[in-house]
């Protein structure tokens, strides 16, 4: 018995001398310089796709992007455009969710944290504790759209207050003649984002008066394309999600035009140029870019950032959200350059 | 007829009736099964039809349907399950001959066998939350900001592994393995299980090593039994999405691990090779993952097309199982 529990010994000993043999070969580096590379990837000549060779350390200059899938096609699209560009600089987006996003910009393992809602207070003291200084970006507006099935010829505008009576926890509401004597009495089909979502967050926060306050008894899923599915379905259904799927749906959809007061006379209807000039209220919410200050001294941090809030402003469009207004453009810009200037 | 005779008959037939329902009901069964596959792959055939193509197999993602492609997806899923069945075999399979060979029966032994059971069971963004912890953060010892490695020179290019290993493919690739662990070494132990004592007494009883037992006649028994458990573990690795978003594997990007695009950059540059395994990737299943979710209609076909992708590369890889389980079967002449 003690003989094999020292020849277990013996071996165990064996490995770990095995091991040290191996690790004598290595030695540990620590970057001096505050790496010109994002992931601390080792930096050697490379060819791009062309087979044209690059400069030294020319793969692998990065800006890493994490954070909300609402952005996401966005950041997608101006990182497309500008690797045309620049094809020297890659860049990656990643669609963690705009609370897991926060969680690795706050360890410092992202550059810029794409966010469709303002950071929460918890996250600002976690990037203090850390000592990341942030800047915020507001890149673009989404107006989340309540539709309707296009078989439905009745409701044409609601008011807040119908929303709130139709959406608050424990609403009793259940045909659509509560809400409007005048309409059917059919039972109201709801979708909606699952509570994970930036969308119900903010849906629930101007509607309801307060930030996850939603009635439970609806169809909820994180993929927006199953809610157009489940509204295009039915002709007594009713959702809410990001413009761009009504917009890349809109002839299997109607958006209803909302009132923020009483009076449906005020109704307005989501499209591009009432979400920019403001006047699609609550609805219309900004989406941002938040970014880690330290970084901006990677010129290719600076120069993406800069290129997004100038040329990436036409891909806004193009991935179905809407601009900034011309003035909230410039604010964003200016303090973008007051940034890099610093 | 007795009314005996006419009772017997009546039962006789209701006995068969019973027989032949059961039949037809597992008839039912099995080609209710295969119908809903059927529907399934000629759905996803017909979504993807026109839309795979090589331009699809050799272009990175886009926003643009028609220009948007699987390649950074291929070369990542390819690294990681490469990655993981370099770490998992020997890890499952060893533990599998330790367990079922040399441990003896006592509560530890027992206490591990329960927890691996268990551990088979659990949720994959489980493995994710701790893949984080431990291999991209690495518990906190390192500092993400000290950009620390340790570097080995090889011959042909310089290995550099950063610590802490942050989002790259190896830390998606350790925590697959964690997922896929259990599953191996159980499949491994009941297929070591299943080797007859009687073989094992024969071999001792000519004077074979308890080495020499294992290394000639337990594990080619039980090879066609581990590498169905292997395989059936890696393909189900290939297909998971949520651990790897956990970690941190990326969306979009526009290079393959390494910016290895072709096979001809590793043989033109080595180094690349030594690179991959510490970049970041994502993978086919979260790029479909991420087609799917996407407002513009047209990316619903990109998403089929890689499903199909998907679905063929499985396939292929249990074909490639099942031609070596048989070879291996064919091996054993007792």
């Amino acid at each position: 018995m003690l003989k094999r529990r020292l020849s277990a010994h013996a071996a165990n000993i064996s490995l770990c001398l095995a091991v040290l043999t191996v690790l004598s070969g290595c030695e540990i580096k620590t970057n001096t310089q505050p790496a010109a590379n994002g992931n601390g990837n080792g930096a050697h000549a490379s060819t791009d796709p062309g087979g044209e060779p690059l400069p030294e350390d020319g793969g692998s200059k990065r800006v890493l992007i994490d954070g909300s899938s609402t952005v996401y096609p966005i950041s997608q699209a101006v990182a497309e455009e500008f690797q045309r560009t620049h094809s020297d600089v890659k860049v990656v987006v990643g669609t963690s969710g705009t609370g897991g996003g926060f969680k690795k910009f706050v360890a410092g393992e992202t550059d810029i944290n794409d966010a469709s809602r303002p950071i929460k207070e918890k996250e600002i003291a976690r990037c203090k504790e850390s000592g990341i200084e942030f800047l915020e970006l507001k890149v673009a507006i989404d107006g989340i759209s309540v539709v309707i099935n296009p078989d439905n010829d009745w409701c044409k505008t609601m008011t807040v207050a119908q929303l709130k009576k139709l959406w608050e926890p424990g609403s009793k509401v259940k045909n659509w003649n509560e809400l409007d004597p005048s309409w059917p009495e059919e039972e109201i089909k709801l979708y909606g984002p699952d509570t994970d979502s930036g969308t119900f967050d903010y849906f629930t926060d101007v509607i309801c008066g307060e930030e996850g306050a939603s009635r439970a008894d609806y169809t909820p899923s994180t993929d927006d394309n199953v809610l157009v599915r489940g509204v295009s379905g039915e002709k007594y259904a009713l959702g809410y999600f990001g413009f761009a799927y009504y917009l890349e749906n809109a002839d299997k959809l109607k958006a209803i035009a909302v009132s923020p007061t009483d009076d449906a006379a005020d109704a307005v209807a989501p499209n591009s140029e009432s979400i920019e000039g403001g006047q699609y209220k609550p609805l219309a919410r900004p989406l941002y870019l938040y970014v880690n200050k330290a970084k901006l001294a990677r010129p290719e941090v600076a120069e993406f950032l800069t290129y997004f809030l100038e040329e990436g402003q036409v891909l806004v469009g193009d991935v179905g959200y809407v601009k900034l207004g011309a003035e909230t453009h410039a604010e964003t810009l200016t303090s973008l350059k007051e940034a890099i200037g610093n | 007829m007795s009314d005996q005779e006419l009772e017997y008959a009546r039962l006789l037939k209701r006995r068969h009736l019973i027989s032949s329902g059961f039949e037809w009901g597992c008839r039912i069964a099995t080609f209710s099964a295969l119908l809903f596959l059927g529907i399934l792959l000629l759905g996803v055939v017909w979504q993807a039809w026109g839309w795979l193509d090589t331009q699809y197999l050799t272009s990175f993602d886009s926003r643009r349907p028609k220009a948007a492609g699987l390649l950074a997806g291929l070369w990542g899923t390819f690294w990681l399950i490469l990655f993981t069945a370099i770490f998992t075999v020997p890890i499952g399979v060893g533990a599998a001959i330790y367990l079922e060979e040399y441990a003896r029966d006592s509560w530890f032994t027992r206490v591990i066998k329960v927890n691996l059971a268990n551990l088979a069971g659990v949720p994959s963004i489980v493995y994710g939350m701790l893949g984080v912890t431990a291999f991209v953060r690495m518990f906190g010892w390192f500092s993400a900001v000290d950009d620390l490695r340790i570097e080995t020179y090889l011959g042909f290019g310089t290995l550099a592994i950063p610590l802490p290993l942050g989002r790259c493919l190896l830390a998606g690739s350790c925590t697959l393995s964690l997922l896929i662990l259990p599953i191996v070494i159980i499949a491994s132990q009941e297929a070591l299980r299943a080797v007859p004592p009687s073989i094992r007494h024969a071999s001792y009883a000519l004077g074979a090593t308890k080495w020499q037992t294992i290394r000639h006649q337990v594990l080619p028994a039980a090879t066609p039994g581990i590498s169905t458990g292997i395989i059936l573990s890696l393909s189900r690795a290939m297909g998971e999405t949520a651990p790897l978003i956990m970690i941190g594997a990326l969306t979009y990007l526009a290079f393959a691990p390494g910016n290895l695009n072709t096979p001809m950059d590793g043989i033109r540059d080595p180094q690349l090779i030594l690179d991959a395994p510490f970049d970041m990737f994502t993978s086919i299943p979260i790029q479909i993952f991420n087609w799917v979710g996407q407002p513009k209609s047209e990316f619903q076909h990109v998403a089929a097309a890689g499903s199909l992708v998907l679905l063929v590369l499985l396939v292929l890889f249990n074909a490639t199982a099942i031609v070596i389980r048989n070879r291996a079967q064919k091996r054993i002449t007792w």
